[in-house]
């Protein structure tokens, strides 16, 4: 939210591996600010990730995933050129997207 | 208030279902349609209530599940986990951390090429069992791997 996401997708052997950090603050809910108060829940519920426009990752998060999330998977047949995008979507309807093209190793 | 989410609490209010949204097509994450936050795993305050909600009824130990994470987390509250499953036709990994709040941290389902194998960081509340479950086939297998957490990362 405060910086893009990041999103780096390169060849690995048989397959692309993809790293993402996203910007978030993942609250839990149970932190105190510095007046004492409680902030709210506040979390990435659901991510997709799309290889060449087909969804390759449907993961859904609780408030336990870290803050400014990282996220690695692999999709594999993927060649060098193909395009990858991971979009977020958190508790309160607020979104963020990222594509890029897989790199070759 | 842009047009989706007008629309979407328009139905909200309505039919007071998320379900009717998703059914109506207007539930999307990105330009795809996203499957349905599980409340009841999520909000499970006990791993078998999780596994539960989940629809896992029983689960093989399997040693195809290699579950990365460090033997000693020094910050809870970013404990990299890794979890690489070997068993064909992997569909899905879940993610558990028995300890917390509430055990259940994330579930990733695989399609389309991806491999069974994903990599995040969770929170961790104190000391507990990193549980990675997977469904391959319809079936369901797990593995576990303890991780000591010095300073807890749950927050509060």
């Amino acid at each position: 939210m405060a910086e893009p996401m990041k999103i780096r997708a390169r060849i690995e052997g048989d397959a692309a591996d993809v790293k993402v950090l996203m910007s978030h603050p993942m609250e839990t809910g149970q932190r105190k600010n510095e007046k004492g108060e409680l902030v709210p829940l506040h979390f990435i519920q659901s991510v997709i990730a799309t290889h060449n426009g087909k969804t390759v990752l449907d993961a859904q998060w609780s408030q336990a995933v870290a803050r400014n999330p990282f996220l690695g998977f692999r999709v594999k047949g993927a060649k060098p050129g193909d395009k990858i995008t991971v979009s977020w979507t958190d508790n309160t309807g607020d979104k963020g997207s990222v594509e890029t093209t897989v790199a070759a190793s | 208030m842009n047009h989706l989410r007008r629309t979407l609490l328009k139905l909200a209010g309505a039919a007071g279902t998320m379900t009717l949204a998703l059914g109506a097509g207007l539930l999307k994450s990105g330009s795809v349609l996203a499957a349905v936050w599980n409340k009841a795993g999520f909000e499970a305050k006990a791993t078998p209530d999780a596994l539960k909600a989940l629809g896992v009824s029983s689960a093989q130990s399997s040693k195809d599940i290699v579950i990365t994470a460090p033997d000693i987390a020094e910050n809870g509250a970013q404990v990299p986990v890794t979890v690489t499953s070997r068993i064909a036709n992997t569909q899905s990994i879940s993610i558990i951390a028995d300890k917390n709040p509430f055990p259940l941290t994330s579930t990733f389902e695989f399609s389309n090429g991806a491999e069974g194998y994903v990599s995040t960081k969770l929170k961790m509340g104190q000391t507990s069992s990193v549980i990675a479950v997977v469904r391959a086939d319809g079936k369901y297998y797990t593995a576990s791997k303890e991780v000591k957490v010095t300073i807890g990362g749950c927050g509060g």
